[in-house]
Order: structure tokens, then sequence, then C-alpha cells
């Protein structure tokens, strides 16, 4: 199969203004998004920021209060679950307990009339793609929980939906299972062609799987972008500290021409940006941009520099990590390469980074918010 | 099984080399033997149970002397075969109707709040707290010709229908009594049903009503099983509500038992109808045990 051909499987998704109320609480407000066809398409965030309510709102199990939907081009609100041709796989698996695996994944084209031999070839064909096709006979209470999941995949797209929904499918999985079913999902994804729309709460995960992830943030979206722009440019405080790990600094600002300069412990930084108005800067700095230096060392020109105490001290092969504690008690974490010169815990040390790596972000207290 | 109950570490079971157990002596422990504590109910069961059954079996063959003649009396006795199969036609009766009446209901325990659920298994409960006599007097007032629902349909226009003293009558008030025992076993495997799965069959295409039946009834059907089991049992030796509800056409075989013991102190004849219904429980079991066999498990919401 031609690559433009398999995309043309997939269908664009075209979410809206949605908005969900249950009584007086939001779950939905106001989303937008928009995911193209055979696109692969991850919602992060954390628990309770509507991930699962954007996608049973797109299945049809939850009805939007205001807002609009369109799969391939065709506003599907109202459209009942059943006709709306969507492959679904929940992290509960769901598979029936009643079926064997062979008649799971054979359902949905039974109720799609399809012939018994034409069924037996696309069965046989999906739960090959699964690398399944020797449990055909078993019932689900007979298998592992990875290889349930891999049958819920199967059923899911063995009536070949233009779209794939699937919400923390692996969530509950052990780690070795999740990242070797996260390389089969990616696998199927461009065997098929199929749009996938994946939720899950774990930013490693949706960096490996995705084309490009919406972060979710109390039913709203923070920002959608490929791994990278997320990474490089947060457009929030939650964004960043949500991918990756990072440093936030906070202090007394001041603006002067393009540049903003924050007053941390006495000691002043600067950043190459600045803030619309109104809105409190915090600069937010990600660990490999870090280095460390001795005490008092010779700055070179463009740098920034903070003087603190290395408080952590860990050894991961590739490189170290540290953490260091900053003169106004707030962390930094900083990653260096083998060949920094290496420190250990109560070091006094000069936190330095270009003055291009400070990413100037409003403020927010939402992004202080459980992280999980 | 005896693995989770043992607690103990040097238990009989284990399978590492037994040097150390077999030199200590082993104090003796009832957790080795889980076993020992079902001997109450066991004796109970002895006492209450086996014992008469034993003697009616026996009285049956014995009384008024050694032979067949009770059997043979029971089964060229036309009155009796009759009663016999209407025994099993109203317990199938009160089952059907105990199955139709306690699905539903049960299904909305399984959707409703905490509170609403209390206030439905109350409406189970709360006819178990009141004697049989009296509900049965009950249904009585309800029935009867003069009753409450017969005034009330001529009250809107209708003929009055004949409900005491008939099989309908007996078959309602029956099914009143005995829906609890048919509610609480089907909630309780309802309650164990993921609704997520009709979810998922909704996602695969099936309309509301094909997923209902062809996902949550089936996965349902091992509640109907067994409250429709107990429900029948039941039904089968059921004596004060044909008593009092029914009239001649309507006797069960628990009422010709009544008389033979009691009016005509026939031991024999009495426990040989005790037999027949007994043996034809257990064939009528036997041939159902395979339909409630399944190979997989009940679905959790776990
Ligand atoms: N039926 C409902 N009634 C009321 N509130 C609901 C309902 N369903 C979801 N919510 C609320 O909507 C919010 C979003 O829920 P949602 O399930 O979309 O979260 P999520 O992002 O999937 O979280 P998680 O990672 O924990 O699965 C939550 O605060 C939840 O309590
Ligand atoms: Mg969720």
């Amino acid at each position: 199969m031609s690559t433009s051909k398999t995309r043309e499987r997939g269908a664009a998704i075209d979410i809206r203004d949605a908005t969900k109320r249950y009584g007086k609480f939001t779950a939905l407000d106001n989303v937008s998004l928009h995911i193209e066809p055979g696109e692969f398409m991850t919602l992060l965030g954390p628990s309770g920021s509507g991930k699962t309510t954007t996608l049973n709102v797109v299945a049809g199990f939850t009805d939007l209060t205001a807002g609009d939907l369109s799969v391939g081009g065709e506003s599907i609100v109202g459209v009942p679950a059943h006709k709306r041709n969507i492959g679904v796989v929940f992290q509960h698996y769901a598979l029936f307990p009643h079926m064997t695996v062979g008649k799971n994944v054979a359902y949905p084209l039974t109720l799609r009339g399809v012939e018994k031999g034409e069924r037996e070839r696309r069965v046989k064909a999906a739960l090959d793609m699964v690398k399944m096709a020797d449990f055909a006979h078993r019932y689900p209470s007979e298998l592992s929980g990875g290889q349930q999941q891999r049958v819920a995949l199967a059923r899911a797209i063995v009536f070949d939906p233009p779209l794939l929904l699937m919400d923390e499918p692996l969530g509950a999985l052990d780690k070795k299972l999740r990242e070797w079913l996260q390389l089969e999902i990616k696998r199927i994804h461009r065997e098929l062609g199929t749009t996938f729309v994946y939720v899950t709460h774990d930013q490693e995960e949706a960096l490996v799987l995705s084309d490009r992830i919406a972060v979710f943030n109390q039913g709203r979206i923070e920002q959608i972008g490929t791994g990278r722009q997320l990474y490089d440019e947060p457009a929030t405080l939650f964004v960043g500290k949500f991918i990756g790990e990072s440093t936030t600094l906070r202090g007394k600002a001041e603006t002067s021409g393009d540049e903003t300069g924050l007053t941390i412990a006495g000691q002043k930084i600067v950043a190459k940006e600045k803030l619309a108005g109104g809105e409190t800067p915090v600069i937010l700095l990600r660990p490999e941009k870090l280095s460390l230096a001795a005490a008092k060392a010779p700055i070179t020109n463009g740098q920034n520099s903070l003087a603190g105490q290395v408080s952590e001290a860990i050894y991961l092969g590739s490189g170290s990590k540290y953490q260091v504690v900053l003169r106004d008690g707030s962390i930094a974490v900083v990653r260096s390469s083998l060949e920094a010169k290496p420190f250990t815990i109560g070091d006094e040390v000069d936190l330095r980074w270009s003055v291009e790596d400070s990413k100037l972000l409003a403020d927010d207290d939402r992004a202080d918010m459980t992280l999980t | 099984m005896n693995q989770t109950i043992d607690t103990t570490t040097a238990g009989g079971s284990d399978p590492r080399p037994a040097g150390r157990a077999a030199s200590e002596p082993r104090r003796w422990r009832l957790a080795d033997y889980p076993s020992l504590l079902t001997v109450p109910a066991i004796l109970l069961l002895i006492a209450a149970m086996a014992y008469p059954l034993l003697t009616i079996v026996l009285r049956s063959f014995s009384e008024p002397e050694w032979s067949l003649q009770n059997y043979v009396w029971f089964f060229s006795t036309p009155v009796n075969l009759t009663v016999l199969a209407r025994t099993f036609s109203i317990s199938a009766w009160v089952t059907i109707v105990c199955v139709i009446a306690a699905y539903p209901y049960a299904y909305l325990m399984t959707t409703v709040g905490p509170r609403m659920r209390l206030v439905l298994i109350m409406c189970v409960l709360v006819p178990f707290w009141v004697s049989g006599v009296v509900r049965t007097l009950a249904w009585v007032i309800l029935l009867q010709d003069s009753g409450v629902i017969n005034s009330t349909l001529k009250a809107i226009g209708f003929s009055s229908i004949r409900l005491i003293r008939t099989q309908t009558g007996v078959v309602i008030g029956m099914a009143q009594v005995l829906l609890p025992f048919m509610i609480l076993p089907l909630y309780s495997v309802m309650r164990g049903i993921d609704l997520r799965l009709v979810q998922a069959a909704r996602s695969l295409g099936a309309r509301p009503a094909l997923a209902f039946l062809q996902v949550y009834l089936p996965l349902s059907l091992p509640g109907v099983f067994a409250g429709a089991i107990i429900v029948f049992i039941l039904s089968l030796g059921f004596y004060i509500t044909p008593a009092l509800l029914g009239g001649p056409r309507s006797t069960m075989l628990s009422t010709l038992v009544q008389s033979q013991v009691l009016s005509l102190l026939n031991w024999g004849r009495g426990g040989t109808m005790g037999v027949v219904l007994l043996v034809s429980t257990f064939v009528l079991l036997a041939v159902a045990a395979p339909l409630m066999r399944q190979r997989h498990k009940q679905a959790s919401r776990s």
C-alpha cells in the first residue's frame, strides 16, 4: 500500500468550541482540536483534565453541552455511537468474557453482516497484526493483560474504522510490556494509516507515540504541537512543567527593551523575551541547557549565573544529574555530559546557562496542580 | 484453596524439603484443618435434614408393610399424577413470572445511586419481615371476588375476573412471596457485570437492544439460573399460599401430603409423595446443570 493510499483511510476530525458540563462542573471548556487524516494525536494531561470526556464525546458515549464535532468532514453531533464506525480501545480491555478471542474479534463483522469466509479471513488478518492468531480459541479470562489488550486492539481495527480511539490502553500494564506495546501500536498505526487518537497521562508515552500532542488541563487545551515544540517552546508554564523535566525561577522582574530581567536573591538574570504585560514572568529552564561551574568561576558573555549548592548528585551512565538548591530556596535540575567536571553533594557551585535558553512564561498557579 | 487459607508457613502442603518440619513435633492447629469449621453445620444438617429424610424414605417403603405398595398406589391414582404435574406447572409459572418481574428490578438496582439502591433493597427485604400467612391473607383481600382488584376493574367499566381459588391467583401470590429469592441472586450477578462492555459493543456497531441481548443478557444468565432454581424448588414445596389462595383445582402436592399425613395419618403415602417430589426435582436439576456450566469467568468491574 502506498503512503498516499493508506492516508486516505484515515478520517480528519474537527472539534469546535466543544463544551461539556455536568451540572455546574465544566469538564470540557471550549475545546477546539483539528486532527489530520492518518495523524497520531495524543491527548495528554493530568487526571481529571477532560481527556476521557473528549474521547467519549467523539465515540458517541457522551453528548456535548455545546459545540460541534465532525469526522471526515461531516458533523456527527447526535449520531448514536453504534452508527459512528469508530474503533475504541478501553483501558480495561472490555473484551466480552462469554466469547472466545475469535468471536470477540468477529463481533463487529457479524454485526455488519460480513459473510463467513470473508469474516474469518479478516479476523485472522487482524489477529495476525497484533500477533495473537494462535489464541483465537481461548477465552479472555485465559489471557494475560497485555494479550487481552492486543485482542481488544484487533477487535477495534478489524472493521477498518477510519478512526481509532484509545483511552490509556496500556495504563494497567507493567513498564516493559508497555514499552513493547507502544512500538507495536506505532507499527500498526503506520501499517493501517488510520487516524489514531490516544489518551495518556504519561508524557514519555506521548512523546514516543505521537505525531502531535494536545496538552489538557482543567478541561481546556493548553497547547497543541509536536513533542519537540511542546518541549522547546511551551506556550504556558503548565505545558513547560508537564512535559519533561524543568526548573522554574521566580523573582523581581523588570523589562528593558526586548529583554526581561529577574532578580533572584540579589543576583540578576535575563531572558531575551518579554511578556505582553500585566503578567508575572517566570523563567523555565531545561536540565540539559544548564551547566555547573565551580563557584565564582569567570563568566563568558551572554551567560546567566546563579549561585547554589549541590543537594543531590546522580550518576546516570550517559552523564550525571544534579539537584542544586539556589539562594532563594528553589531547586534546579541539571543534566551534564560525561566530559563535564563532576561535583559532589555539598559543593558550592554556579548554575550557568545561555541567555537565549531562558524561556520566559507567564506565571500561573494552575500550573502547580498535582502532576501525574 | 488450601494454600490461601493456610496461614502457617510450615503447613502440611508446603512443597519445600520437610527436614525441619519432620524433626520438630508439630503443634495441632485449627488453621491446618479449615474443613473442621464446617462440623457444626454438618451436625445440624444431619439432625435436621438427613435423619427425618431417611425416616420418611423408610416409611414410604415400610408402611403398612415392606413393599412398593405406596408407589404403586401413587402412580396408579390419576389425581396424584394430575396434582404432581400441576405442582410442576405452577412452579414453572411462578418462576417465569419471577424472572420477568425481577429482571428489570434487579437491573434498576445496579444503575441507581447508592441511596436509591438502599430503598430498592429495603422494598425487596421488607416482605421477609412479615409472616407468610399475613402476606397471603393480604392477597386474599386483594384478589377475592369483592376485593380491591375486582372493584377497581368494575369501577373503570371492566367485568370482574375470578382470581381467588384459581391457579392464576396462586401463581400471583407465590410469585410475590418468592420474588426476593429471584431479585437477590440476579442483582448480585448483575452488579458484577461491567456496563462498559455494553458501551464497547455499541462502539463496535451494536444497536442498544442488540448490545443488551448479545452482551448483557448472556452475562446475567448465571443469576437468572441461580434465582430460577431457588424459586422453582421453593415453589414445589409451597404450602400456605396455595392452601389459602387456591381452590380444589389448584391443589399442589404439599396439600396432598398434608392431608395424607395429618388427616389420614398415612405416613407411608405421605412419605411416598415427598420422595417422588424429591426425586423429580433432582432429575430436573441434573437436566438443567449443563445449561449453567460456563467456561468463562464472570466479568468484573475491576
Ligand atoms: N458522568 C460524570 N458526572 C460528573 N462529572 C464527571 C462525569 N464524568 C466525568 N466527570 C468529571 O469530568 C472531569 C474530567 O473527567 P475525565 O474522565 O475526562 O478525566 P481524564 O482526563 O480522563 O482523567 P484520568 O486521567 O483520571 O482518566 C473529572 O473531574 C470528572 O470528575
Ligand atoms: Mg480518563
